[in-house]
């Protein structure tokens, strides 16, 4: 255990890493992420279509080779980003199309009827989104986004194998280090995931709850 | 609101699809002018280090080496091990998942409880940081090291999912089982882990892409899956000089892969949603099929919904 309580200061370092990349990935894939999701539900068939093939292109792709791309294929054709930035890119580029399928699946998941029902009573198709449509599908968005966040803490590991010195590295070297104490290093470094991971679950599966949409 | 779009506004008319044909036109050419630029970008040749000039992305040196079957020969080979990894993981994952959904719908809370937590600490953790742990601390090896962590915690995920089945399965399917002398565990596994199973199957295969896609992981704990044996083993063989080609020939090999089973997935739940190829006894009601009232099952929907919406990027490595 003194391994972990010693090295509690490099943690702290790993951890702000992997909170940073955290948050600045997940702004970047919030942005990138309803651009798509607008663009897959507008009338406009090309962009449809280019969002289609984006969402379908970048979900099938490994983070892995997302992020060596980032790290090593751009320096190579040219680029000069500093490691973190090229996998803050490559994490918000990867979580984007997941923000947007979460996003439409709200989108879709507010039933037919209330559409109808809005258009019958006769409101435009911009009172029909604002004031019918939007705040039932925001309820049925956020469990599934605070999912997608989740998903992206985990993934933000990744990135310590692409040379971003954050908690999973941190880790790596810390069991290198003491090879007499690899169980509790990397127990202190589950520690610390768990400590995002399990409330923001709590938090969704709470959310969920109290915001189902009675039908 | 799948058909959405035509009950949020009226039909488009004459003014209104011009419109949209034309802004359509304009973005078509807007992104085929963008990809055009990239791939401009990347044929050309640049300045390399000391004023050298170095081929475009696309120069025959640069992709030469694929006329050597050699070379072939080592890609198969990866792919080859990334499909091994990936099919021992989900075989193993489909069992923990099977177990943990039977032991978290246990009756005693002695079991439920302990399992719960299991799943929770296997959900919340980077897949990658539970392959360094079984590598470093159980010593298995970089495959089974992959396979282990893989297996633990899509088990765990595909067990959520088998569990949200069976919570949602309608109570008189387990008391018709208990009705007829079966012990709860023979009614569980005989009569409701079969209707659970197969109503969860779109999610569990679905689950299995996720795992193919995180083998891919196994290139920074040095198992040498598609990913290593092309960019690390060919790139540093054949030198940086390839390094591109190769980068885009694995990423189309995971692309095919990928998108084949996801496809699959896809497939297999438009099969369960519509009742075709008499896979889904549920909906057959609806065509006048002799079925029970109570089996039109609101609450099996929304268990595929809540299994759906924590699995949407939960598992997404």
């Amino acid at each position: 255990m003194d391994a972990v309580f010693d090295n509690l200061p490099r943690y702290l370092d790993g951890f702000s890493v992997t909170l940073l990349l955290l948050a600045v990935s997940s702004v970047f894939a919030l942005v990138l992420g309803t651009v798509i999701a607008a663009m897959r539900i507008s009338p406009v068939a090309s962009l449809r279509g280019f969002a289609t093939v984006y969402t379908e292109i970048v979900r099938n792709t490994p983070l892995t080779l997302v992020l060596f791309f980032c790290a090593i294929v751009l320096p190579y054709l040219g680029s000069t980003l500093p490691y973190v930035v090229a996998a803050m890119i490559g994490l918000s580029v990867y979580t984007s199309p997941f923000v947007a399928e979460a996003l439409r699946s709200g989108i879709n998941g507010v039933a037919v009827g209330q559409a109808e029902a809005a258009r019958s009573v006769g409101l435009g198709f911009g009172q029909t989104v604002t004031l019918v449509i939007l705040p039932q599908a925001f309820r049925m968005t956020v469990p599934p986004l605070i999912n997608v966040f989740i998903a992206l803490t985990k993934n933000t590991s990744v990135a310590g194998g692409f040379f971003v010195a954050e908690l999973f590295t941190i880790g790596k070297e810390l069991a290198n280090a003491r090879g007499d104490a690899v169980i509790a290093v990397l127990l202190g470094v589950a520690t610390f995931y768990l400590l995002i991971t399990v409330p923001l679950g709590l938090a969704a599966t709470q959310l969920e709850r109290k915001w189902v949409v009675q039908r | 609101m799948s058909r959405g779009a035509a009950v949020l506004f009226d039909a488009p008319g004459p003014r209104a699809r011009r419109t949209s044909l034309l802004v359509s036109l304009i973005a078509g050419v807007l992104i085929v002018i963008g990809l055009g630029w990239i791939i401009a970008v990347l044929a050309a040749p640049r300045e390399g280090p000391g004023g050298l000039e170095l081929p475009g992305m696309f120069a025959p040196t640069r992709w030469d080496i694929y006329s050597d079957p050699e070379v072939w020969l080592f890609i198969g080979e990866g792919t080859l091990a990334t499909l091994q990894a990936a099919a021992v993981a989900a075989a193993l994952a489909l069992v923990f998942g099977v177990v943990l959904s039977l032991l978290r719908s246990a009756q005693s809370r002695w079991i439920r409880i302990p399992t719960a937590v299991f799943i929770e600490f296997f959900r919340g953790m980077p897949v990658l940081l539970m392959m360094l742990f079984i590598l470093l601390a159980a010593m298995t090896g970089q495959f089974w090291a992959v396979v282990w962590a893989l297996a633990l915690y899509n088990g765990a995920l595909i067990g959520e999912a088998l569990r949200a089945g069976l919570a949602a399965l309608p109570k008189g399917q387990r008391e018709a089982g208990l009705s007829l002398g079966m012990r709860q565990l023979q009614s569980k596994l005989l009569v409701e882990f079969p209707q659970a199973f197969r109503q969860m199957l779109p999610i569990i295969v679905a689950q299995l892409v996720v795992l193919l896609k995180d083998t891919s992981l196994g290139y920074i704990v040095g198992y040498n899956e598609l990913l290593r044996t092309t960019l690390n083993n060919l790139g540093s063989f054949f030198g940086n000089r390839y390094l591109f080609s190769l980068f885009i020939i694995t990423w189309v090999i995971y692309l095919a892969m990928n998108l084949a089973l996801s496809w699959f997935a896809r497939w297999l739940s438009r099969r369960t949603e519509s009742g075709g190829g008499g896979f889904n006894f549920m909906k057959r009601g609806a065509r006048g099929g002799p079925v029970l009232p109570s089996m039109e099952n609101p609450a099996m929907d929304a268990a595929m919904r809540g299994a759906e919406s924590r699995q949407v990027g939960q598992g997404s490595t």
